[in-house]
């Protein structure tokens, strides 16, 4: 499978990426790792006309300590987010939710905001961000923006950013604790969720559970109001309006999201 | 649009159309046939090469992008004919049957052994599990990882 013909624009800083952005608009796509825009583009899904890539951005890479949150380069790499120390002392769901994300070669080339600007509702890291409350730093041509997690993901593989903006980095608060859970059940190695559950601090994120990664609101009340992890983790599905296909029905799902809910308020990992 | 980048330790110079994957120029342009194209969807590993050390899946990224970066192709492995460690120890352990998804097995474990020199079992097949074999032949495979990585750090 081959991609349809495309320009290629190789940006040599974040502002030049901008300026092609501007220049371009919806014709144009940004190409980080590749790892979502080129399978799309391999099964022509996506289409193109000229293919920024900010791949060799320096400014893009890299995670620092800023106060209370880890700031991470939109082009960092899941293989650099799972291995940080910096990461693995002080959001360690964030360095396992890397860790989940397809397989080693995978891990490699594909890139924390390029999984996040994807928003593939099944994906770990839209998942990890929301059950942090973690944001999104996007620049434009007004300037920066910055987008809480729980607004930035609008639809079914679709986010808040503009054709014209770019995803910079993503800040995720310092959550140091060992008060986390991760879930993911799959089928077969390397896939995406069936469903996914992601719980730290009280706040509890579902994977594959509706057109975006959606917050277990009624859960959540529950644990803020005493319940155990038990009752809570039976409110989990409620509310939720699961997609069916292949792999799971909508109350097959439902029921996934409670038990996996409840292990992840046990603070398991799997 | 021209690339510059290193394959195999020699430098090469190319003009490419910006679509075209790592993996057909590494076969068509280079001559380089040892990466496979199995699945062509980023699941079975059959044409992961090195980029600067690290394994990745040569069908989903461009030429394009390997611009200014290392390639490692299992061509690049033997140095003066002589066999890797790696490639010596799937001979040893029988560690293939029908051959496709070897030289991507080969190049996995051999990025897997420079990130991590002393794997257990059970790292090495978290390690591959990128690489799929259909003759599922997985046992051999990371029985030669295991004696590999014995002799590599002798």
């Amino acid at each position: 499978m081959i991609p349809a013909p495309f320009e290629y624009e190789a940006a040599e800083s974040a502002g030049h990426a901008l300026d092609l952005l501007a220049r371009y608009g919806e014709d144009a796509k940004v190409l980080a790792g590749g790892h979502s825009l080129l399978p799309m583009m391999k099964l022509r899904l996506a289409v193109p006309s000229v293919v920024i890539d900010i791949g060799r951005v320096s400014e893009l890479a890299g995670i620092r300590a800023d106060g209370d949150e880890l700031v991470i380069g939109a082009t960092t790499c899941h293989a650099d987010v799972a291995a940080s120390d910096l990461v693995r002392s002080q959001t360690p769901l964030l360095a396992y939710a890397a860790a989940q994300v397809g397989d080693p070669q995978i891990r490699h080339r594909g890139t924390i905001g390029g999984s996040l600007a994807h928003a593939d509702p099944a994906a770990d890291l839209p998942m990890a961000l929301v059950a942090l409350g973690g944001s999104m730093e996007i620049a434009g041509p007004g300037g920066q923006r910055t987008v809480s997690a729980d607004d930035f993901f609008a639809g079914f593989f679709e986010t808040s950013l503009e054709p014209d903006e770019l995803l910079t980095a993503v800040r995720v608060p310092r959550r140091p604790g060992p008060d986390w859970g991760y879930q993911k059940f799959v089928r077969r190695a390397n896939d995406w969720a069936i469903v996914g559950v992601a719980a730290a601090g009280g706040r509890i994120a579902l994977a594959n559970m509706g057109p975006v990664p959606v917050r277990a609101t009624a859960a959540e009340q529950a644990l803020a109001g005493g319940a155990s992890a038990a009752d809570a983790a039976a409110l989990a599905a409620e509310g939720t309006d699961p997609a069916e296909d292949i792999h799971a029905d909508r109350a097959y799902r439902q029921h996934l999201a409670r038990v996996l809910t409840r292990r992840a308020l046990e603070h398991q990992t799997g | 649009m021209q690339i510059e980048l290193t394959v195999n330790g020699a430098p090469r110079s190319d003009e490419v159309e910006p679509r075209l994957l790592l993996v057909h120029y590494l076969r068509q342009r280079c001559g380089l046939r040892a990466a496979n194209v199995g699945c062509d969807t980023t699941s079975c590993g059959a044409c992961t090469v090195l980029v600067n050390g690290r394994s990745v899946k040569s069908c989903t990224m461009l030429a394009v992008q390997a611009a200014g970066q290392e390639i490692t192709t299992a061509e690049g492995l033997a140095a003066g004919g002589e066999m890797h460690p790696v490639q010596e120890a799937f001979r040893q352990e029988h560690g293939l049957q029908c051959g496709f998804c070897t030289p991507g097995m080969v190049m996995a474990a051999t990025g897997l052994l420079a990130e991590n020199p002393h794997p257990t079992e059970t790292e090495v097949r978290e390690g591959l599990e990128g690489n799929f074999c259909r003759c599922t032949g997985y046992h051999n495979i990371v029985r030669a990882v295991l004696a590999a990585a014995e002799t590599m750090s002798a």
